[in-house]
């Protein structure tokens, strides 16, 4: 009974997943989601309305967070080892009188006996007539000061820093506000490589399909601004270089919040405003985030397909270690009469060159990419085996077959004949910050090593410490 | 967004209270975990009454002094009309086509060089409508700010504006350039220059005409923004071929 509730359930997943994008599986309906945050082993994130979603894996979320307080628009942060919460307790009540809270628990587990959340404490307002509306609240803890700083604002008015201890939550005495953007929501702060960035989201949400919203950034050397676009516009005159717009069956992306997950990789929550695939609801979005020219911009989830596997380091592509079999279209040779018809030389084909190639396994390696079946691989996701923050873990198998990639216990790579779900035959694909991909079986056999696939010279893929540094790492999809 | 939360709070109160009624909790993955208690009611402040409300918040009354655009070429002077009020749920209802029969429907005149005089009213429909000349504090002019002070609706509504710029020689080759919450469009001289159609937020240089004239002496701009629920305003310059903001003119209101 449970096996085929699995299986109905995987086919309905895979549905979504054929040529598409997903958010994220389970029910993960949410708007207005606080950054996610990991407590004891779990993701949390939490929405407008009160309550939240939690999530084992990063990939199937569901309900179950527990936040106070109604109103809207969260945010969430760990400092130490507690958490604040920030919240807007007027967020949507029609008038623009807002007060922002924060509140400190030991745990975001609702489960836990250290679960409670402290008193709240007012940290910013409006009055209900000032060009500012105090709810939207996100937060940073400047990682070069220790300083920890508010956003918040709405269309109405300016969106507003000001400073609280990140001791008590409360807001700094005497801290004056300082006025960032206007015409924009859903703020928050990040700093990157000397420079801070404030992320904000313009557009019409709440309007379902047909919502604009869309997540921009400006940039400043100061926390407190002025933050400039690309262009020069500063965000007080409307300014924002776009991260994240709509694309495909996921529209209205806004909320962002940004994760560090390791060196090179960095992750993107959101939501949409709405998930097509998904009956048209608001969802959580988790992307990966990159970094170009010093701006950030979200990534792409790796879409099932058929891909070259370049690697990074010289451009060669992954491959079978089978012999080369030679194809039509031969050199025609120099001073021919190119007045003779032009005729199609058709691909190799699996079927021409499968025969020649061994039944067990088969050991691959890296070398000129030639678009051979040998070098063609297909991207499935695997929907019972979970996945990780952002994404579903995958099969990769030669195309047109059921010959699988997997992680041996000596830490090398090779084919097996067949997929058999095995957890060494599970893969995690991170885009990274750069764009390139990292490529991390789940397990290594007999290992407790969290080993990527890498480049050892320009011909042997192998299993070693992902290091963002090396392009031995680094790995491109590309479908061609 | 603010101007568009109203319907989406109310919506979720639709779906909690249908939720509670069948007595099981929906797919939203918002609710408190099973034994947690109810969240409290949201807290609702009402707005108390602005003692500053007035129009010196955020304008100034134009006068016949001489006017120049600021430091960034935005032009701050401007004849408002008081709003006329329309029946506007939501803002992404402003299509071309919208905007174009509203613009022409609800208009004071068809005669687009016309500059109405300060402090006369004029018809529009039912509604009698009074002419401000008002100088913005800020780069932007903030119509929900103005319609605020003279306690005038500031949602669901369609503003008129106009100014006049006065070149001290013939300028050619520039770009109007304009943003508006959430719609708008703009005339140079009794010539559309501009349509901002969709519902937009008001960024500087949203949107830019083609190449255009400004003729030696008086030009006259008309606009008019129009916006649902939620915040309205708009900027307006002028650009010159090297996209820098043009600032040798003087505005006046007459």
């Amino acid at each position: 009974m449970k096996n085929s509730k699995l299986k109905g359930a995987a086919t309905v997943l895979l549905l979504f997943l054929a040529g598409t994008l997903v958010a994220q599986v389970g029910k993960p309906f949410i708007h207005d989601p606080s950054t996610i945050v990991a407590c004891d082993g779990k993701y949390y994130t939490f929405g407008t309305g009160g309550g939240g979603l939690i999530s084992e894996d990063g990939w199937n979320w569901n309900g179950g967070a527990v936040r106070p307080g109604g109103g809207a628009a969260p945010d969430a942060i760990k400092i130490g080892d507690r958490y604040l919460v920030v919240y807007g307790a007027t967020g949507g009540s029609g008038g623009h009188k807002g007060k922002i809270y924060t509140m400190w628990n030991k745990t975001l587990d609702p489960n836990s006996p250290d679960f409670k959340y402290a008193d709240t404490v007012v940290v910013a307002t409006s009055d209900g007539y000032e060009d500012c509306d105090a709810i939207d609240p996100g937060v940073m803890l400047d990682p070069t000061t220790g300083r920890l700083w508010l956003s918040y604002g709405t269309y109405f008015g300016f969106i507003r820093i000001v400073e609280l201890d990140p001791k008590t939550g409360k807001r700094v005495q005497g801290n004056k506000s300082v006025d960032v953007a206007i015409v924009c929501e859903a703020t928050t702060l990040v700093y990157h490589d000397g420079w801070y960035y404030l992320f904000a989201t313009h557009g019409t949400c709440c309007d379902g399909a047909n919502s604009t919203y869309n997540i921009v950034v400006g940039r400043s050397k100061k926390v407190t601004g002025p933050f400039v676009d690309n262009v020069g516009r500063n965000m007080l005159e409307g300014g924002g270089k776009m991260v994240a717009a709509t694309g495909g069956n996921l529209i209205g992306p806004g909320h962002f919040g940004r994760m560090v997950i390791a060196d090179g990789i960095e992750k993107m929550s959101c939501h949409y405003e709405a998930d097509l695939d998904q009956g048209g609801r608001s969802v959580l979005g988790i992307r990966p985030l990159l970094w170009k020219n010093g701006w950030p911009v979200a990534g792409d989830n790796l879409k099932e397909g058929t891909y070259e596997i370049e690697s990074e380091r010289r451009g060669y592509g992954l491959e079978l270690t089978v012999d080369l079999t030679r194809m039509a279209g031969g050199m025609r040779g120099f001073n021919r009469n190119n007045d003779e018809p032009v005729k199609p030389v058709p691909p190799q084909q699996l079927a021409d060159v499968i025969s020649t190639w061994p039944t067990g396994n088969i050991n691959v390696r890296i070398g000129d990419y030639m678009a051979r079946p040998h070098q063609k691989w297909t991207i499935t996701a695997v929907p019972e085996a979970g996945g990780y923050l952002g994404g579903p873990y995958f099969k990769i198998t030669i195309a047109g077959t059921d010959r699988a990639l997997a992680a041996t216990a000596d830490a090398e790579v090779i084919t097996l004949p067949a997929f058999t779900g095995a957890p060494e035959q599970l893969w995690r694909i991170d885009q990274l910050t750069d764009g390139t991909y990292r490529i991390m079986p789940k397990v290594v056999p007999n290992s407790k090593e969290q080993l990527a696939l890498v480049s050892s010279g320009d011909s042997r893929p192998t299993l070693a410490p992902f290091d963002m540094n090396s392009d031995d790492s680094k790995w491109n999809f590309k479908a061609r | 967004m603010r101007k568009k939360r109203k319907s989406f709070i109310t919506a979720i109160v639709l779906v909690v209270l249908s939720g509670l009624q069948a007595g099981a909790i929906h797919a939203w993955g918002q609710i408190p975990a099973p034994g947690q208690p109810p969240r409290p009611p949201r807290i609702y402040v009402p707005i108390q009454s602005d003692t500053t409300r007035s129009l010196n918040s955020h304008f100034t009354l134009a006068t016949s002094s001489k006017k120049t655009p600021d430091p960034k070429g935005f032009i701050q002077r401007w004849l408002v009309l008081e709003p006329v009020k329309k029946d506007i749920a939501r803002n992404n209802i402003f299509t071309e086509s919208y905007l174009r029969t509203t613009f022409s429907a609800d208009n004071f005149s068809n005669d687009f060089t016309v500059v109405p005089k300060n402090g006369e009213t004029t018809k529009i429909g039912e509604q009698e409508l009074k002419w401000y000349a008002l100088d913005s504090k800020l780069f932007n002019f903030k119509l929900y700010r103005f319609a605020y002070a003279i306690k005038k609706p500031q949602n669901g509504v369609l503003f008129w504006v106009v100014t006049v710029i006065n070149c001290p020689e013939e300028i050619k080759n520039v770009r109007m350039a304009a943003g508006c919450n959430s719609s708008g469009m703009f005339w140079l001289n009794g010539e559309e220059a501009l349509m901002i159609s969709g519902d937009k937020d008001m960024v500087v240089d949203n949107c830019t005409s083609t190449r255009l004239t400004l003729k030696k002496g008086k030009n006259i701009i008309r606009g008019a923004v129009i916006n649902g629920p939620g915040m309205i305003d708009f900027c307006m310059r002028f650009l010159d071929e090297k996209s820098q903001p043009l600032k040798n003119f003087t505005i006046s209101y007459e």
